[in-house]
């Protein structure tokens, strides 16, 4: 038996039973679709069209379409790249680090989590395979045997690492997510009316009866899916950032470039968990699982985070100076001071000041302030990306080819469209799939609810389990954890 | 083949724990144990042994490794040798990440493959449950019964260790 310590907060308010942790997350599952769901998913579908229109254009007219110009080869398409993985990167860091920690509070939010983390891969993957100009012949970044000799790809890229990072990241994901979602479906199955409900949540529950030995077998490769996922989502930002920090352009060529990269997913990551989890919680009615302490401690994540980044964005500055690389120097006073002087203190203002107000607990415990301070990481996150890539390719080596960029109508579609894309995807998500690990919900209730189902004296049990009738069985094993003990 | 079982419904895992541990003690086998979650310490309690799975992941691990080295050396080394960045043909610090992403895809998948597998688990139209609270908030201990079962005492030994239920239900395997 686990015993928890009075001090701990619970994981899940309101007294809940097990029956209504399945009633409660299968709810939103069950009912017809409400307006509020089909309003938001016909703003979700628009930007999608958004997405689709700029797709087009991008194709159709090729990537002229795009304010690339003769120095900044990668503005806005890598930018949104970025950005997206590393908003992808929180959903496995909860699923798989906080399950390797033992953070029990990980269970309410990891299913959200990890849907986002597919999503924002999914959003991710459009920009490299667009901004090949040709994505039809995207298969050529693999190495297959092709029709002209044995030209293979080069290993040797950071570019082809992450082709293989990033598939190998997204395919593992889906499978971490789709393997925790199966028992749940199976509680779908089991309850459905319908009878097209009754065959599409028995095809997607692949004949889950929840068997002792199936339970067994599945908690062994979570185990081993969240060993292998936490080097694994380290070295997908790792490989990001190499992409940056193998080449020669000053502002890219840094070290520091891999935990800074990570640090910054996570926060990143965190802030977009903060964003659905305060609109889910609030539509679902989900308040007595994603608590204000998972709330709390999802800020204090972001804020720790938030400092990494901030003690990388100095060490940059102090390696810059001490190297006494006149282009290096150059780049960051440029960044600071120069003509993009406005991303570079926007992003110093999001990432690194307003996250600190994190450390009062007002702010840590507010829902409106959350929702504002994880909007504004999301923004600074996003500037960040933008202030190294584009600041340092539009002043390189040769002064005589310094430009500026500005983005056309069609690079900001293509950002607000996937976007949209994301909202789409996650809005049919928290519709037709269980939004809370029902299964994993339920092993957290007993040792940490209030009042929950635990068995208490007048239980007509009670007095069996002390005198067990058959000999040879200890009678001394507690039965269950009271929580005023 | 159908099978007709004797269902001991439980409210509590804790309660169950002990009953399987009484009941098999009493010396009647268990078919199966169908719980809506994971209970730790019940593959103890019912003798299930421990799953050979990390053993397999370890070996697909390996095998994915060797892929990956075996492709990039031979494809950058031999088939196709270049040079590139100054760096010589098998250059094998460039190849450690794809050698490592490689390694846990294999690792990855193979076990997840093999999971499914193993517990027969596969898209299917229509899933037979023995009882379809087990999915839910109930705890359901099945024992196979044939001619010879004293049904009494059976119930009997259920009901003392705390089942709230005892049922029984045919089912059809195929």
């Amino acid at each position: 038996m686990q015993h928890v310590s009075p001090v701990r907060e619970p994981l899940v308010t309101g007294g809940k039973s097990y029956h209504d942790v399945t009633q409660d997350v299968c709810r939103q599952v069950e009912a017809a679709p409400n307006v509020r769901w089909m309003a938001a998913l016909s703003v979700a579908l628009f930007f999608l069209g958004v997405f689709l229109y700029s797709v087009y254009r991008t194709l159709w007219y090729g990537i002229g379409e795009w304010g690339l110009n003769k120095t900044v080869g990668w503005a806005w398409d890598i930018t949104n790249f970025v950005w997206w993985v590393g908003i992808g990167h929180a959903g496995t860091l909860i699923s798989a680090v906080l399950l390797l920690f033992r953070q029990k509070w990980r269970s309410s939010i990891n299913r959200a989590a990890e849907a986002m983390t597919i999503f924002a891969v999914i959003c991710a993957a459009m920009f490299p395979v667009l901004h090949m100009g040709r994505p039809w012949l995207a298969y050529w970044v693999f190495p297959l045997q092709n029709t002209f000799g044995s030209l293979w790809v080069n290993f040797n890229s950071p570019l082809l690492w992450d082709v293989f990072a990033i598939s190998t990241y997204f395919t593992v994901s889906l499978v971490f997510w789709y393997t925790g979602l199966v028992p749940d479906f199976a509680t779908i199955r089991d309850r459905a009316k319908g009878p097209i409900a009754k065959v599409a949540y028995s095809l997607l529950s692949m004949g889950w009866t929840g068997s002792a030995k199936h339970w067994s077998r599945y908690e062994t490769v979570s185990l081993i899916l969240a060993g292998v996922s936490t080097p694994l989502v380290l070295s997908v930002h790792t490989i990001v950032s190499m992409d940056f920090a193998t080449s020669v352009v000053p502002g890219w060529h840094t070290t520091i470039f891999p935990p800074y990269f990570v640090a910054g997913a996570i926060f990143s990551g965190f802030a977009m968990v903060l964003t659905l989890m305060l609109i889910t919680r609030v539509v679902f009615k989900l308040e007595d699982y994603i608590t204000m302490e998972h709330i709390a401690l999802m800020n204090k994540i972001m804020m720790i985070t938030g400092s990494i980044v901030g003690v990388a964005y100095i060490t940059e500055f102090f390696i810059a100076w001490y190297s006494q690389v006149e282009f290096e120097q150059y780049a960051f006073i440029n960044r600071a001071t120069g003509p993009y002087w406005w991303a570079y203190w926007s992003m110093m203002t999001c990432n690194v000041i307003t996250p600190q107000l994190v450390w009062i607990r007002k702010v840590r415990y507010s829902i409106p302030l959350t929702f504002v301070l994880s909007i504004i990481v999301n923004i600074g996150m996003w500037f960040e990306r933008f202030v190294i890539i584009v600041t340092s390719l539009h002043r390189d080596y040769l002064p005589s080819s310094w430009v500026m960029f500005s983005p056309t109508i069609i690079d900001i579609g293509i950002y607000v469209g996937t976007l949209g894309l994301f909202f789409t995807l996650f809005l049919l998500f928290a519709k037709f799939f269980p939004v809370v690990n029902m299964a994993e919900v339920k092993t957290v209730l007993k040792y940490t609810v209030d009042n929950g189902p635990t068995y208490t004296g007048h239980d007509p049990h009670h007095d069996l389990i002390h005198k067990p009738t058959t000999h040879g069985v200890p009678a001394t094993a507690p039965v269950n954890y009271n929580k005023h003990d | 083949m159908t099978k007709r079982f004797a269902l001991g419904i439980f409210d509590d895992e804790d309660v169950l724990m002990h009953a399987i541990e009484n009941v098999r003690a009493a010396g009647v086998k268990i078919y199966e144990v169908f719980t809506p979650f994971p209970i730790h310490g019940i593959d103890d309690a019912l003798g299930i042994e421990r799953s050979r799975l990390p053993i397999a992941a370890f070996f697909y691990g390996c095998c994915g490794l060797a892929f990956a080295l075996w492709m990039q050396i031979y494809m950058l080394g031999f088939d196709w040798p270049m040079i590139i960045g100054g760096k010589p043909h098998i250059a094998l610090p460039a190849f450690i990440p794809v050698s490592f992403e490689l390694t846990v895809f294999f690792t990855c998948h193979g076990m997840v493959i093999t999971f499914y597998t193993i517990s027969k688990l596969y898209p299917r139209w229509r899933t037979p449950v023995l009882d379809v609270r087990s999915t839910d908030d109930k705890f359901v201990m099945a024992i196979e019964i044939n001619e010879s079962t004293d049904l009494n005492n059976l119930s009997k030994l259920l009901r003392e260790n705390g089942a709230s239920e005892v049922n029984e239900k045919e089912m059809t395997k195929n």
